[in-house]
């Protein structure tokens, strides 16, 4: 009878323990899934997994062709490292429980209570895991960003370490101020629909305070750093403007309106983004470049990221027209004047076009878009470009202190950069033993 | 003997190989170069930065053949390579001390 009765406690123990939680879930009123959101958000999630490998090519195309895999690798290693540390550690800080409006408490630890369900704070039509999987393609992408600034010639232990403690120590708190039920700014009201702040500012300028603390490749002013590749950066430009449909749509959350206001205003920009860059190239130098209609097209992008979901299609023209030509100035003008080694823009068309986005959106936010908003400086609410100043002025402050603070302990462990005979042969070879084009010992013979 | 080398336009390669064979000259051997001369520089502008391009794109191309032939192939590559702009070119004539060919162990005259 006891050896019985045993015999069905152990059974039903191991039942909970294979089923899992969600049996007692389902038993309890669980929110429903909504099959149309959660298949939505899926493919959005995948889309802006995209952008990274995307990125890789953007910025490959644009280095020299001796540093093309250490440019690429860098992307694809911040996709791996954040992929790990999201699940561990990274979502738990941004998106669990609130402690003093700064960052989320340890309830998602490795994943434990993330699952198949709905999660009302957050993914209320759609399973929790989802939204992990959405948000951490968000991570992986800003610190990936950074790496326009320091390229050509960061050692790769350095970056391996670098990313870790940036996406720990800046990015998780960064996205739950914004995004997390408490965050400091989220309470505030700062306007961020999909990441101006959180991804574009934070990595434009902790890549401005990376390549200062870094500084400017060896060869700078003597030898000409010219892209090797710029049908390269093309196609990775292509895939960043497709992957960010993902971005900008997926970050309402579910298969709404809203998703569609901000599919489209997303695409309008970056295409007005595109026109005014390369116009204002066409203007100033006679001819417009290929480079110069992808960097407007990014530009364009960036802008309407924190503002998609917010305001109109007419906005969306207006901010691609303006956001163009000044990232076109901050990377033609300002950064020479200043003299910093941005080399390959990330503080130029993300720091600056984040910055401008944001702004932005505190003029051009309208209820009529999406009632649940605010309306902006245009619309009689002066308020919300404050509200929205503040939230810039505190991104830029915490990611650059944190930033240099990252990049001044790691040095005293090791150089950051790697040595003049190094940066000379390149990183494909000094710091992966590889060459991207290997045709054999004489590039011209047929072997 | 001699060596005729022709640095010329990559452009009217195809045009002087023809010319050349019209005149029964086959064998020629050529390299992409890079140079520069009287040709003024080029810029180019990548996100506005300026880069001054100096060395221009070539052929550089080598024919050997019997003294008398020197003038018939200088007319040929006159006729088909001058645009009458910078940048067209030069043309080099050495003396040649002595051929051979690898594969029959020929000699002077035989070997071209």
């Amino acid at each position: 009878m006891k050896i019985k009765f045993k015999g069905i406690t152990l059974i039903s123990t191991l039942a909970i323990l294979v089923l899992g939680l969600p049996v007692i879930a389902a038993a309890a009123d669980a929110p429903v899934i909504d099959t149309g959101d959660t298949a939505f958000m899926i493919i959005c999630a995948a889309l802006v997994m995209i952008m990274t490998p995307g990125l890789a090519l953007f910025y490959g195309g644009m280095v020299r062709r001796k540093n093309v895999l250490g440019t690429i690798m860098q992307s694809f290693t911040a996709m791996a490292l954040v992929s790990v540390q999201w699940v561990l550690i990274g979502y738990t800080l941004g998106f669990g429980a609130d402690i003093h409006h700064l960052i989320g408490g340890l309830d998602f630890l490795g994943m434990q209570g993330v699952t198949g369900n709905p999660f009302p704070a957050y993914a209320a039509t759609f399973p929790h895991s989802v939204f992990v999987f959405f948000q951490l393609m968000f991570a992986i992408i800003t610190v990936a960003l950074i790496s326009g600034a320091f390229a050509e010639r960061m050692r790769f232990p350095v970056f391996v370490v670098f990313v870790l403690l940036w996406t720990t120590l800046v990015y998780d708190p960064l996205a739950h101020w914004v995004w997390g039920v408490d965050g400091w700014l989220r309470n505030l009201g700062a306007l961020d629909f999909a990441g101006g702040t959180v991804v574009h500012i934070s990595s434009g300028v902790s890549g401005l305070v990376a390549c200062l603390v870094l500084r400017g490749r060896r060869q700078i002013g003597v030898e000409p750093m010219v892209p090797h590749n710029l049908p390269m950066t093309m196609l990775g430009a292509g895939l960043l403007w497709f992957g960010w449909f993902g971005f900008n749509a997926g970050s309402a959350l579910g298969a709404s309106g809203l998703a569609g206001a901000a599919f489209l205003v997303t695409n309008t920009c970056c295409a007005a983004g595109a026109i005014s860059w390369a116009a204002a190239e066409w203007l100033h130098h006679g001819k417009p470049t290929a480079l110069g209609l992808a960097s407007g097209m990014v530009a364009g992008l960036v802008a309407i990221t924190p503002a998609a979901g917010f305001v109109s299609t007419g906005s969306a023209i207006l901010m691609g027209i303006i956001v163009g030509p000044l990232c076109y100035f901050a990377v033609s003008k300002m950064k020479a004047k200043l003299g910093y080694d941005d080399s390959l823009d990330a503080f130029g068309i993300h720091g600056v076009g984040g910055i401008f986005g944001a702004l932005a959106t505190g003029v051009l936010a309208n209820t009529a878009v999406n009632p649940a908003g605010v309306n902006g400086l245009l619309f009689g609410n002066p308020y919300q470009l404050l509200v929205q100043l503040i939230a810039v002025v505190a991104t830029i402050a915490f990611a650059s202190t944190l930033t240099f603070l990252i990049l001044k302990v790691i040095s005293l462990f090791a150089p950051l950069r790697v040595s003049e005979e190094e940066e000379e042969t390149g990183l494909d070879i000094s710091q992966h033993g590889e060459d991207a084009y290997y045709y054999g010992e004489m590039s011209s013979m047929q072997i | 003997m001699k060596k005729i080398e022709a640095i010329i336009r990559p452009a009217k390669l195809e045009e002087l190989k023809a010319a050349l064979e019209e005149i029964g000259v086959r064998g020629i051997t050529l390299y992409e170069v890079k140079g520069r001369g009287l040709q003024g520089n080029e810029k180019q502008y990548y996100r506005g930065q300026e880069h001054s391009i100096d060395l221009f794109p070539k052929v550089k191309l080598e024919i050997v053949c019997h003294d008398e032939s020197v003038e018939n192939i200088i007319s040929q590559i006159l006729k088909t390579c001058k645009t009458g702009k910078k940048g067209d070119g030069k043309i080099f004539v050495y003396p040649v001390e002595r051929i051979i060919r690898i594969s029959t162990r020929e000699e002077g005259g035989a070997a071209l």
